[in-house]
């Protein structure tokens, strides 16, 4: 147990003492929740729009003129000529193209089916999708108008009308979803690098030779390289929450302990994943580079931008060994449903289970002799 | 020699990796309080076989005894009594003198009194009684090694293995260095160490002389220069390693 703190003390000294550690610790939970959550967003709050009028009519200003009223759109140009429009597409000019054909008025005076055609840029395939719905949403508010203005009812009676709640986070608010999940990311690469590349630290300078040939246990010296890193993520976890709440209003529903139990228990399984890299790497770029090829995969498949439920099913089943994508549930799960005990108990037992199982490899795979 | 005086104890020592043979049938011994130095020149295999008889790599085969503890099976027991100096610089930079003494007086089970104590013994054998809160990096490589040297027998352990302690060192810090390593065997503690300056081979009570894996020569320095008709150590070594 002395032998323990004198690690301990050791570790703390050199944490502090090191330029990088305490600006990392600082300062990497404040610049990744502001600049993530502020810039990671998927709202399109504007779209470029360009006319192509071939009807020139009442008809044909009046729905421009209900694109120009809308707050998302920013009409950029209404031109002649089809070509001239999508040029302006290639060249990035615009988003979006509306075409309004010759016989857009006559369809609709005569009671035909009038047509248009929307044109959208879809190299951001979910931009595209979302502007499209925008453009969907005007087009149909205008079509009521027209139905309005034909059956000459003043109120048009729809036969269903829908209401429509939003739980949890009802305002959609982008932040709300996204800033749990970048603690998760906070504390996970806390643990993955920093815990990672302290121990080949040791191993590149050569101490480890120094600390291998004394009787310090296997399990005192992993337990006093890791316990650091664990209290560090912790701090950064609170430190997290606690700008969560002050700068974006994050609700915290669910129990704050319990969220700590499960981070506490998460960690282990992120430290032990940490020291197999550091058992397989000699250098600190070696260890790096392998926590950050797991790192890409394991938050491209978290859920975190985009929803696990639509990857396709063999993603899903990677991501049963995906702790950041388990982490990432639960947090949800507690902050913004105020889930208890009862609802995680399940996910919580799988981290349980798959950190003491990793955690098992890990100090095994240690060695203190070659 | 009976048993009791023997510290270290070496009978067909062969360590492979893969098909390389690094120590071949190495069979030697080294006597409590003796100062043995182990010579070779670069590549023949001497901080393999240090490794192999402080614990941190396994024999692949041979009978060894560091201690009286069997390298197999004790080899935690073996830590506990020795103290070892590797040949990379083995103290932490970013932390002061003291910290570093506290350190590795902790990890080896020091009381903080005996850790107090050896230390404050330690900075005034060494001079940097003032220096105590200075960081290690800061410090000339002579007097790192120096403060290296005394880290590694903070513990007073049975034996020390120290390998090429005095790699880099000016003659003058070497010399000083060597009075230290006479402190240590005065106060019993067996010296295991392997070095290139064939003049530090003088100062050793006996020398063995590795070539490429085998021992091809262990005796007294005196007794070595008469075998083989030479004047110093260094002709010695030139004639055998050649």
């Amino acid at each position: 147990m002395r032998t323990i703190l004198y690690i301990l003390q050791k570790e703390f000294i050199q944490i502090f003492r090191d330029k990088f550690m305490p600006r990392i610790i600082f300062g990497m939970p404040i610049m990744q929740l502001i600049v993530l959550s502020f810039a990671a967003t998927f709202e399109i709050k504007n779209t470029d729009i360009i006319f192509v009028d071939d009807s020139h009519s009442i008809e044909s200003a009046h729905l421009i003129s209900k694109f120009e009223g809308s707050a998302w759109y920013t009409v950029k140009a209404t031109v002649r000529n089809y070509n001239e429009a999508a040029d302006m597409l290639r060249k990035n000019q615009a988003h979006q193209i509306l075409i309004i054909p010759r016989d857009f008025s006559e369809d609709i005076a005569r009671g035909n089916k009038a047509s248009l055609q929307i044109v959208t840029d879809a190299v951001d395939g979910s931009a595209a999708a979302l502007r499209n719905g925008y453009a969907q949403a005007i087009i149909s508010g205008y079509q009521k108008d027209i139905i309005v203005q034909k059956t000459g009812l003043d109120h048009f009676k729809q036969p269903i009308e829908t209401s429509t709640l939003f739980w949890f986070n009802p305002e959609l608010n982008y932040q709300t979803f996204m800033v749990p999940g970048i603690l998760v990311l906070l504390i996970s690469m806390m643990g993955m690098f920093l815990a990672g590349m302290n121990i080949v630290k040791e191993k590149e300078i050569g101490t480890i030779e120094q600390i291998n040939v004394s009787p310090i246990k296997k399990s005192q010296f992993i337990i006093g390289k890791l316990l650091p890193f664990w209290l560090i993520a912790m701090f950064e976890l609170a430190f997290g929450l606690v700008l969560a709440k002050l700068i974006f209003n994050i609700p915290m529903l669910g129990s704050v302990g319990l969220l700590f139990l499960v981070a506490g228990v998460y960690m282990v399984l992120i430290l032990a994943i940490g020291l197999i890299i550091s058992t397989v790497s000699d250098t600190q770029q070696q260890a790096m580079f392998i926590a950050w090829f797991f790192m890409v995969i394991f938050i491209l498949l978290s859920g975190l931008f985009t929803p696990v439920e639509s990857m396709p099913e063999w993603a899903q089943r990677i991501n049963y060994l995906n702790p950041i994508a388990w982490f990432i549930k639960i947090i949800r799960l507690l902050m913004l449903k105020g889930a208890g005990f009862a609802e995680i108990k399940q996910i919580f037992f799988i981290l349980l289970v798959y950190g003491s199982l990793m955690m098992t490899i890990a100090v095994k795979r240690y060695k203190k002799r070659v | 020699m009976n048993d009791k005086q023997i510290a270290i104890k070496s009978e067909n020592l062969v360590k492979k990796f893969g098909n390389f043979v690094a120590n071949d049938h190495l069979t030697f011994e080294v006597a409590q309080g003796e100062i043995f130095g182990f010579l070779g020149a670069n590549g023949a295999g001497k901080t393999t076989a240090i490794k192999i008889l402080c614990g941190i790599s396994k024999p692949t085969s041979g009978n060894i005894r560091v201690a009286g503890f069997d390298v197999y099976t004790e080899n935690e027991k073996i830590k506990k009594n020795i103290g070892y100096m590797s040949q990379r610089f083995s103290l932490y930079e970013e932390l002061s003198i003291w910290e570093n003494l506290r350190f590795y007086g902790g990890i080896y089970g020091l009381s903080a009194k005996t850790i107090r104590e050896r230390s404050e013994a330690v900075l005034k054998r060494l001079g940097l009684e003032d220096q105590r809160n200075a960081h290690v990096r800061s410090l000339p490589l002579g007097w790192k090694q120096k403060l290296a040297f005394s880290v590694a027998i903070l513990h007073r352990p049975g034996i020390v293995f120290l390998d090429e302690p005095t790699g880099g060192v000016d003659p003058i810090t070497r010399r000083q260095f060597w009075d230290l390593i006479y402190e240590a065997a005065a106060d019993g503690i067996t010296v295991f160490v392997t070095t290139h300056y064939m003049d530090e081979a003088e100062y050793c009570q006996r020398v063995s002389i590795m070539v490429d894996g085998r021992i091809v020569a262990l005796d007294k320095p005196t007794a070595l220069k008469n075998t083989y008709s030479c004047k110093s150590m260094e002709e010695v070594f030139l004639k055998l390693a050649r």
